[in-house]
């Protein structure tokens, strides 16, 4: 048996931070080799990829890539991103965080970045809690569902983040999981190359906080429950991907509308062309050159 | 572009924005809120055409980190708030203090507390500006006291944001965001214009490493300088270190990048202080009856004279100290009920009285209440 001390994906990563923080069963690991694996296959520079996140466990994420990346405040990243992407719009913008982050305490920002179509690329990592503080019930923990702060189970109705984004106006809405990896990485090169808001939300497992209170205590349970339970639809209306427990998830590739609309930092930028002409140089960033669909 | 060298008349609100451009900010996120809003609309009809960027975000929250992302994105960005909106903005100014990022807020200050009068002055938000954040940090507020300094000091705002990286706070009042005045805007090259230090080679690159001034170079992205910022505890490779030691070592860095620095930063300025015995102390609109009320008290023969705190923070606790050796009363004229006189008494240590002229809001003091309390000092 032959052993290596590295990994062929080592050069996207600040290998000297590593080990990483996540716990044994994690999903997040295998959602952020496939960002990378991505990231390679839709053949960006990683240098003009610029990661952001907020707190949380998938907030970590940018700490250990070997890129300019930045872990901005709780719920924050959007916004944060939004000043950047403005600033620069030649850079691809990501914001990699959860759904604690994202929809809950973040979720204002969500919906109105998806309104304005902001050209931003989302990677929503869903594990269905807080992980990072234990466990607590979120705005995505399925009604029922057992955490620190529902010990009775969870009273309220989870967000359906895909619809969630497709009403407030996303141009490119996925849902993929941790145990779909090739076809996650498949999407996220492909939306390296659509422009405007774009929400690819991955199902991950969180066995630590999430798992063993209901029923999967290991992270291979969960990936059970997404072999079992996932079915891929794509261009399903989005209205049907809410995650109800005992029926089939949704996921796949809900909608892809970015060719020819304009996003926000085009209409400001073109507005500032308007008045200076050609006496400011405005940079985007390059179009598409990836396979418009994700092979089977 | 900015506007050209000669006189205009215009508003406070509208002299912060054109002082902005003049020094060279190309990006504005904002929020509605009274008495600010005119400075958002300034800014929203001016940036297109001067090359810059304007976005109304959904909230305070959105708007200053915005600006955050836009200032690592390399542009200048402000700002402008009023009290609730500025409460809102706390979290983000302490991520702007750790990480360093150059950010200009202008707090145009109303009465409070909560939604209070929103039409109406204040000066409540002085503590705030200093501390409203967790944890320990330092952060430079201005408080222009004429629609000319409110225009000179936004540029100098900018400069020393620039300079220390660090959020600059222009702590402006209702009374004066609302003032017509004239504004003399100066040739481009007779005003010194800072901009941030940039790296001076990616070889064993540092992006937390300060130079002798304690102030680290501020790498540009997509450089392939392959930083990480975080508002995390971070050591000088900007790596997240939960470390007492790396604690103790980032949080003295900055706050003392800006302490030893104080006597460039403070920038006061005094009135009839020469052989003064009563100091009035004021800063904001506050300042307008405090001269008129030292012309008054002069021409009874009263030696007083007034320092107007132009820098707020850092506080000038160096010179009220010098001039508690020479006056025998200091008068705090603000319109709260007691913030920036613990200062000055800290500062006083003793060595003279301190009393206290509140307002509660809603109104400045006349020149005749001022006056009063300077016949009483006397």
């Amino acid at each position: 048996m032959e052993f290596v001390d590295h990994h062929i994906r080592d050069k996207y990563l600040k290998v000297d931070r590593l080990p990483h923080i996540w716990c044994p069963g994690c999903g997040i690991g295998s959602i952020l080799n496939a960002f990378l694996l991505g990231m390679e296959k839709a053949e960006v520079d990683p240098d003009q990829v610029i990661v952001v996140s907020g707190i949380g466990c998938t907030g970590r994420v940018p700490g250990y890539l070997n890129m300019d990346t930045f872990h901005t405040t709780h719920g924050r990243a959007i916004p944060f991103a939004v000043g950047l992407k403005l600033a620069r719009p030649d850079m691809h913008v990501v914001v990699f965080s959860g759904d604690g982050d994202l929809v809950t305490i973040g979720g204002n920002h969500f919906i109105h970045a998806a309104r304005r179509n902001n050209d931003l690329l989302v990677i929503l990592v869903n594990n269905f809690n807080y992980g990072m503080t234990g466990g607590q019930v979120g705005a995505t923990t399925p009604t029922g569902a057992i955490t620190t702060t529902t010990p009775y189970g969870n009273l309220e109705r989870p967000f359906n983040i895909p619809y969630l984004a497709a009403a407030a106006g996303a141009v490119y809405v996925a849902r993929w999981t941790s145990l779909h990896v090739r076809r996650l990485a498949w999407s996220i090169a492909e939306a390296f190359h659509r422009k405007g808001f774009r929400v690819i939300e991955v199902l991950s497992q969180c066995p630590t906080t999430f798992g063993r209170r209901n029923k999967m205590p290991e992270g291979i349970d969960m990936l059970r429950w997404y072999r079992d339970n996932c079915v891929i639809q794509h261009y399903a209306d989005p209205k049907d991907a809410e995650i109800v427990p005992g029926r089939k998830i949704i996921i796949g590739k809900f909608i892809d509308i970015t060719d020819g609309v304009e996003t926000f930092e085009e209409k400001a930028w073109n507005l500032v062309r308007k008045f200076l002409g050609d006496r400011i140089e405005i940079p985007f960033r390059k179009g598409l050159r990836c396979p418009k669909e994700i092979p089977g | 572009m900015s506007l050209s060298p000669g006189i205009y008349f215009m508003s406070g609100n509208s002299a912060v924005a054109e002082g902005a451009i003049f020094a060279g900010c190309r990006f504005f996120a904002g929020y509605p809120i009274t008495p600010s809003s005119e400075l958002a609309e300034r800014m929203a009809a001016r940036l297109p055409r001067v090359g810059g960027i304007f976005i109304q975000m959904e909230d305070e929250i959105g708007s200053i980190m915005a600006i955050i992302g836009a200032s690592w994105g390399g542009l200048k960005a402000m700002t402008a708030t009023s009290g609730p909106g500025f409460s809102l903005m706390q979290e983000s100014i302490g991520f702007a203090a750790i990480t360093e990022t150059p950010i200009v807020i202008c707090d145009v200050q109303r009465a409070g507390p909560s939604t209070g009068m929103p039409t109406y002055v204040g000066q409540g938000d002085v503590m705030q500006a200093k501390w409203g954040s967790h944890g320990p940090y330092e952060i430079i507020a201005v408080s222009p006291s004429s629609v000319q300094e409110c225009f000179d000091l936004t540029i100098r705002a900018f400069n020393l944001a620039e300079k220390y990286r660090v959020p600059v706070i222009i702590l402006m009042d209702e009374r004066l965001s609302h003032l017509y005045e004239k504004v003399r805007v100066p040739r481009k090259e007779d005003v010194i214009i800072v901009n941030r230090k940039l790296p001076k080679s990616k070889k064993n690159f540092l992006p937390y490493l300060a130079d002798a001034d304690l102030i680290p170079p501020m790498p540009p992205i997509g450089e392939g300088y392959h930083f990480h910022v975080t508002g995390l505890t971070h050591d000088e490779r900007g790596y997240p270190k939960i470390d007492p030691e790396v604690q103790d070592r980032l949080v003295r860095r900055l706050c003392d990048k800006i302490r030893y620095h104080a006597d460039e930063i403070i920038d006061i300025q005094t009135y009839m202080m020469d052989n003064a015995k009563i100091a009035v102390v004021a800063f904001g609109s506050v300042v307008r009856p405090a001269i008129k009320a030292i012309k008054l008290a002069r021409s009874k023969g009263i030696k007083a004279g007034l320092i107007n705190l132009r820098t707020i923070w850092p506080f000038p606790e160096k010179i009220i100290r010098e001039y508690a050796e020479k006056v025998h009363t200091f008068i705090v004229a603000e319109i709260n009920y007691g913030q920036i006189v613990h200062k000055v008494r800290e500062s006083v240590n003793g060595k003279a009285k301190v009393v206290l002229l509140p307002k509660m809001g809603g109104a400045i003091h006349t020149p005749e209440e001022i006056l009063n309390e300077i016949m009483e000092a006397r």
